[in-house]
């Protein structure tokens, strides 16, 4: 097995250990040189090679491939560079010694998750050694799983009764709900099924020592991953050199479970953002309120007969108006508090409403006094003088039954220039909303506000993966499509307060997500040359291999050496292997980004569906079609060569190794869509030594599903 | 505003107003009320039932039908009015001019 991901990897071969520095920081030294190395090497043959195919290869004659082609292949150069990078500052971390007085809550999120699920992880949470108390979100409100957790003795937390039929925002929601009902200095944050180990937090509060640390994020690892990860859960890659990497750069990425932040960091996070998308807002219905007052003052002219006195009113009210409009905006351009200016306002325009109302008002009494029969229907005197009350005056000025409020637009202008955030559930949003990965926007925010972040690299929970293809898919879409609003909500590379390093650091992980539309012509340009004889480039001749083969190969041992003895291949398998998830990802993230549409948002389920019969070649069909045609046109080429068709057999050569290639990336899917779970021997467990693999083979038996 | 008008075997012509009664649509219902009675028909039941919101120039309407109503000897009852304007009626004691009858039958009952 090689899923075990601690330093002291056991799955390095005994030849190599020897060979290697016994002290763990000189190991460290030693790598990094490699790396460095290695991945200079890789970027200097990618240029060579890139520079070639620009300059004297690329064949006109079948253009639209050539281009395709030259195109993936500059994104995959750009990809190379990102990730070198990344890789360049890995950093290697010792826990400094723990923080003895702080205060924590331990936060384990939940939805609909079976109860005896959450129980192992409550009770290991209340086992972590550091004091602390432990509280369940339970956004699935389960009778059940109240019972238990207070059984457990933990406190349960569902969302307070303003968030009634308010947007929810899913998991963020969750955690800003808990955020605001407690009151430790860190927060740990797990997922339902994330089992942490008791010295979880004793590892890692000493780096808060450092007052700028916002968060540390420690490694997800799951236990129920059977041998040969066919699903390829384990991000190896990941959580080791990616984040270490990240980690160098000061831009290690929350990842949403298994980390713990410090709430004064959140909630400077949550004000902050709070008073920014205030100022937009106000300044964004500033803007637009002159045309939509003409727009309703001329709706308002049409809209019946009205008195000579009625008219003149109305054109004071709506001047009045635009003068409070004018003014707010003159005081926001000069910097006065928004809340200041928008109390001023609505103070004006509560003053026009009155305006109007006594105009009413004066009307009514009128009419009243000229109406036969009313004065024995009034025994208590005149109705004339009941309406001069003060509580009448109110209420019909009130902002929601002001007549000011007829035209809906203005009713939206007189609720967007103030300082409550009436379509929120509570004002400050600490993690942000804007994406389905809140976790990764949440960082993205906290380095821009200049906070730093910790990757520490040990394992000290363990959850569990999906455990079905179905599953699984759907939790790398999710990923995707959050990566993608953030990209496009809040591009990195224009955000405010980053350093060039974290904004190459976000853009790494983005840029990784478009890797679909490359998949494509790199499946595409083969079939087309074997099939049609589309030639991308002038001739698969020995230039071709003199400028392809070092940069392939260096390309394959930075891998090797990123991997540190832990294999990459599943993880380049599925990155190659998903391309439909990446390419819907993309469109559906666009759709929802820029034109609202609904992403499908799904929780990713935590114990696999208990039946479903046969096996899911329908989620896998892109792929099959794309492995048949490979192998398709393969064999027709082969089929023409033997007879003689044509004769060019260094490009069909080329070609041919070209698609069994991409056939082998992608018969990762065969195996995904074959994989039927079988019961967990003890064996699969990895021997991570004492009570914690006792420990943890006992949990993994109490957490079959029924009737798996 | 929609507003329909049906009147009744007994002369009584109910008129059911949809939507906001406010500073928009409250100069049309205005008009529509002194239509009627200008057309003879002196006893009108306005059905709140479908108008979820009443501003001042909205209970202005109301109050301009009543005096044109009693003006030319009948007179205008409101009935079956949503929460929102049922609260602004006690609010402004109108409710002691125009009384809300809980259902359009028991606004029509005696008039």
């Amino acid at each position: 097995m090689n899923v075990v991901i601690a330093p002291q990897s056991t799955t390095t071969p005994r030849w190599l250990r020897r060979l290697l520095p016994a002290d763990a920081a000189a190991r460290h030294a030693l790598r990094l040189g490699l790396l460095r190395l290695v991945i200079g090497a890789n970027l200097a043959l990618g240029f060579w090679y890139l520079s070639w195919r620009y300059l004297h290869s690329v064949n006109w004659e079948s253009w639209p491939l050539a281009l395709a082609l030259l195109a993936a292949e500059t994104y995959s150069y750009l990809g190379a560079w990102l990730f070198g990078l990344t890789i360049w500052r890995l950093r290697r971390r010792e826990a400094p010694p723990t923080l003895p007085e702080a205060t924590v809550d331990v936060f384990i999120t939940c939805y609909d998750e079976p109860v005896e699920l959450v129980r192992e992880t409550v009770r290991a949470a209340l086992a972590i050694h550091t004091p602390h108390r432990t509280y369940v979100l339970d956004d699935g409100s389960s009778a059940a799983m109240r019972v238990m957790v207070e059984a457990e003795g933990a406190d349960y937390i569902v969302r307070t009764a303003e968030w009634e039929g308010l947007q929810r925002h899913a998991k963020a929601g969750n955690l800003n709900n808990a955020i605001l009902q407690t009151q430790g200095e860190f927060v740990l944050v797990l997922d339902a099924d994330q089992v942490p180990a008791p010295e979880i937090l004793d590892r890692t509060l000493g780096y808060f020592r450092d007052p700028q640390v916002a968060f540390v994020q420690t490694p997800q690892w799951f236990s129920n991953v059977p041998p040969g990860d066919p699903f390829g859960s384990q991000a190896t890659l990941f959580y080791g050199p990616i984040q270490q990497g990240k980690d160098g750069w000061n831009a290690a990425f929350f990842c949403g479970s298994n980390a713990v932040l410090r709430r004064e960091a959140l909630l400077q996070l949550g004000i902050t953002h709070y008073v920014r998308d205030l100022e937009r807002r106000v300044r964004r219905a500033l803007d637009a309120a002159d045309r939509v007052l003409r727009s309703a003052e001329g709706h308002l002219a049409r809209s019946g007969e009205r008195s000579e006195s009625d008219g003149e009113r109305m054109r004071a009210a709506f001047s009045e108006l635009r003068a409070a409009v004018h003014d707010a905006g003159d005081a926001l351009r000069a910097g006065m508090p928004v809340q200041e200016l928008t109390w001023a306002f609505q103070r004006r325009a509560a003053a026009v409403s009155r305006l109007l109302v006594q105009g009413d008002l004066a009307r009514i009494r009128a009419e009243l006094a000229e109406t036969p029969g009313l004065d024995s229907a009034d025994p208590e005197g005149s109705v004339a003088e009941a309406l001069d009350d003060d509580r009448a005056l109110t209420a019909l000025t009130a902002r929601d039954s002001s007549p000011l409020a007829a035209v809906g637009a203005v009713r939206a202008l007189l609720l967007a220039v103030d300082v409550h955030r009436s379509d929120e559930a509570q004002p400050l949003m600490p993690l942000a909303t804007i994406s389905v990965t809140e976790d990764m926007a949440t960082a993205m925010r906290l380095h821009a506000l200049g906070w730093r972040s910790v990757y520490h690299h040990e394992v000290l929970a363990r959850g569990l993966a999906p455990e079905d293809l179905r599953t699984a898919l759907q939790q790398r879409l999710r990923w995707a499509q959050g990566t993608i609003q953030v990209l496009f909500r809040e591009s990195p590379l224009t955000v405010r307060g980053l350093s060039l390093g974290q904004r190459l650091m976000y853009l790494a992980t983005m840029w990784t997500y478009l890797s679909g539309f490359a998949t494509v012509v790199y499946l595409a340009a083969p079939v087309l040359y074997l099939t049609l004889g589309w030639l991308p480039v002038r001739a698969y001749g020995g230039d071709f291999f003199l400028h392809l083969l070092p940069y392939l190969a260096v390309n394959q041992l930075q891998f090797v050496i990123v991997g540190w003895g832990r294999s990459t291949w599943r993880g380049q398998q599925y990155s190659l292997a998903l391309f439909p998830v990446w390419i819907k990802a993309v469109t559906s993230g666009l759709g929802n980004v820029y034109f609202g549409r609904r992403l499908g948002f799904v929780v990713t389920p935590k114990t696999r569906p208990k039946t479903r019969p046969g096996m899911p070649w329908g989620l896998v069909r892109l792929q099959l079609v794309a492995m048949g045609l490979l192998a398709g046109a393969v064999l027709l080429k082969l089929a023409r060569l033997a007879w003689g068709v044509d004769g060019d057999v260094l490009a069909t050569g080329a070609n041919v190794f070209w698609a069994s290639y991409d056939i082998l990336q992608l018969s990762v899917v065969i195996k995904a869509a074959a994989y039927r779970p079988v019961e967990v021997s003890e064996t699969a467990v990895p021997n991570q030594g004492g009570a914690a693999g006792a420990a943890q083979r006992g949990v993994l038996a109490a957490r079959r599903p029924a009737g798996a | 505003m929609e507003l329909t008008v049906h009147t009744r075997r007994d002369g009584v012509a109910v008129v059911r107003p949809t939507g906001r009664l406010d500073l928009v649509s409250a100069a049309d219902l205005r008009q529509q009320l002194a239509d009627l009675v200008a057309g003879g028909q002196r006893r009108l039941v306005v059905d709140l039932a479908a108008v979820p919101f009443i501003d001042s120039s909205g209970l202005g309407a109301l109050i301009g039908g009543l005096k044109t109503a009693r003006l030319a000897g009948g007179d205008l009852r409101i009935a079956s009015p949503a929460p929102q304007a049922r609260v602004i009626l006690e609010l402004t004691t109108l409710h002691r001019v125009l009384r809300p009858y809980a259902t359009e039958g028991e606004a029509l009952a005696g008039l």
